[in-house]
């Protein structure tokens, strides 16, 4: 049996985490605990695109600030967003002296720098780096869907793209582990509905999942939670259906990260939130300070991810999908 | 699981639109605008006597208003409501230029708002003017025959 | 007064009839909004070729001729008068000729709602 589960054994530690949100996400159930909001969604900037640079310029200064660290003092900058070329992270963190990598894994992006970061701490090949990620609504609509004056109506399994970035700094000290890493496989089911991501990344996370308990020797009920990044209403029922069908029950624990930063009900989002934003700020907001404190003891995060362009859903191909998982505990210091 | 048992499974539990919602939804509001057009008719034809010209008219009134909708942000938030009631009437084609035109301006109004204003609204004028050089050949060749 | 009120009652019927029959297209089928479009556009100036629409036009008026069909209709109509009025040029001349008011209007007015307007973030 292949082995791809990366026990890290250098035990990196998340030193802080900042998170920016926009105003709907302000609206929402988690609202109170963002670092910072604007109320239109502009951030004092003449276009989406660049609006979705300052959050993640705000996000990096916030989390720099948080940790009582200047950027000099980073090694690494591993960013990404959902914008053709990662241009978001490229444009906003410019001014940041820092050797940078720009990543590219639609709504994982999050869990796959924040996995990164630590698998090259663990090296020895850096000692502090920061990790980025972010969606703005209005720009990724511009980008894969419509205009946003255009008038349409959205499918009951669409999800919303959610308005923010989330920054983490990776290091040696800290209240928060990461203890394990498994990348994800690309997974195509051949769902080729772009109303309906949440079911195209739901086997992704099943595979993961099911190497990692596998190969881990662990249980569903060792964990606090188990945080999924933007699988939606749909996706999240589809995960715990299947992996009931394979005898894995995470009903009690999951969470998704799409389901925590909307509210369904009032909010007008459908199937919840997506996008590489949504589970940086649900994680930076609430799971990360949760886990610092010690409420939460362990648990395992999932970023999702979509991998398809608007121009290969043209050309009539499915959607493949990935799902990178990090295993975060509390630590003592 | 095989793809397409998944994609079985999924198109089976994913819930679907409210078909019959919808439609009535898009009946009352289609209707409406319709409506609104006919009325504008009536009272265009107290100026105008010629049926063709005072359609038009009303028309490009229906234009008129749908793009300003757009422009102040309000249509997208009715069509959200409306479905196909504000698509198939000919405010749906001029949301879908304007809407192109508004967002594409932080390009340029070369590249930006002038190549992408066609954005969505070209298939429309293409297959519709395309559709009528078909119609055309057929009726100048059976002028021909029958004269 | 009175006809004008049915006027307006056909136009509500027809116009929203055009709707239904677009709205469960979509929900039903694959087809997406833009493909519904397009269809409705050929298929106005199909109807208007065989002879089926000039007649809904005289029931229900702006009922027919507001839907994008009605779009067909005029590019249909406009080919026709100018094939009558010029011959073969007409061909190529009738179609725009006939919806160039419409489309002429939608440009320009688009271009001016671009100089004043920006984008709003949704809600």
């Amino acid at each position: 049996m292949e082995n791809n589960l990366i026990t890290l054994k250098s035990s990196p530690k998340i030193l802080s985490s900042y998170s920016v949100a926009g105003n709907k996400e302000h609206n929402g159930p988690l609202g109170n605990y963002y670092d910072e909001w604007c109320a239109d969604d502009k951030f004092g900037k003449s276009s989406w695109e660049k609006a979705e640079s300052e959050m993640q310029r705000r996000a990096l200064r916030g989390a720099l600030k948080k940790a009582s660290l200047s950027d000099c003092d980073l090694d690494l900058i591993l960013a990404g967003d959902l914008l053709n070329q990662c241009v978001s992270s490229t444009y906003g963190l410019a001014d940041y002296n820092v050797p940078y990598l720009g990543l590219y894994g639609a709504c994982s992006t999050c869990a796959e720098s924040i996995a990164l970061g630590a698998c090259l701490f663990d090296g020895g090949i850096i000692s502090k780096c920061g990790a980025i990620t972010s969606s703005h609504y209005c720009s990724s609509e511009r980008q894969f869907r419509y205009p946003l004056e255009y008038g349409g109506q959205r499918a009951p399994t669409a999800q919303w793209t959610t308005t923010g970035s989330g920054a983490f700094i990776i290091g040696e000290k800290g209240n928060v582990n990461i203890e394990q890493v498994m990348f994800g496989r690309i997974i195509d089911k051949g769902i080729s509905d772009i109303n309906n991501m949440g079911a195209a990344m739901a086997p992704a996370v099943i595979d993961t999942l099911v190497r990692y308990f596998d190969q881990s020797g662990t249980k569903p009920c060792d964990f606090d939670l188990i945080v999924t990044g933007d699988l939606g209403f749909e996706g999240s029922e589809i995960i715990k259906d299947l992996l009931l069908g394979e005898g894995i029950d995470v009903r009690k624990n999951h969470v998704d990260c799409g389901l925590m930063v909307f509210n369904r009900e009032t909010q007008d989002v459908h199937a919840g939130g997506s996008g590489c934003g949504c589970s940086a700020i649900a994680m930076a907001s609430t799971i990360i300070p949760n886990l610092s404190s010690g409420y939460l003891k362990d648990i395992l995060f999932l970023g999702t991810g979509a991998l398809m362009s608007p121009m290969t859903l043209f050309q009539g191909e499915t959607i493949p999908a990935v799902a990178h998982l990090i295993r975060l505990t509390h630590s003592e210091e | 699981m095989k793809n397409k048992e998944y994609v079985e499974y999924v198109s089976a539990r994913s819930k679907k639109s409210p078909i019959l919602m919808n439609a009535v939804r898009a009946f009352l509001i289609g209707g409406a605008i319709c409506s609104l057009g006919q009325a504008i008719f009536e009272f265009y034809s107290v100026f105008n006597s010629d049926i063709k010209e005072t359609q038009s008219l009303v028309s490009l009134t229906l234009i008129a208003i749908a793009i300003i909708l757009t422009g102040i942000g309000i249509f997208d938030n009715i069509a959200r409501v409306a479905g196909a009631g504000t698509l198939v009437p000919i405010t749906g084609f001029a949301n879908a230029v304007a809407s192109s035109a508004v967002d594409t301006k932080s390009e340029g109004f070369v590249m930006g708002v002038g190549a992408k204003i066609f954005s969505i609204s070209g298939p429309v004028i293409l297959f519709g003017t395309f559709s009528g050089v078909i119609y055309g050949v057929i009726y100048y060749i059976c002028s021909l025959i029958w004269g | 007064m009175l006809d004008i009120i049915i006027n307006c009652l056909i136009a509500f019927l027809v116009g929203g009839a055009f709707c239904v029959i677009a709205q469960v297209l979509i929900d039903k089928t694959k087809l997406t909004p833009a493909r519904i479009l397009v269809f409705y556009v050929c298929l106005g100036v199909f109807l208007t070729a065989i002879g089926a629409y000039s007649p809904l036009v005289d029931i229900a008026g702006c009922g027919a001729t507001v839907p994008l069909t009605g779009f067909g209709y005029a590019i249909a109509n406009g080919v026709k008068t100018a094939i009558d009025e010029q011959g073969p040029l007409g061909i190529l001349t009738g179609g725009l000729t006939g919806t160039a008011g419409g489309i002429t209007a939608a440009l320009c007015l688009g271009l001016v709602v671009s100089l004043i307007f920006k984008s709003k973030p949704k809600r």
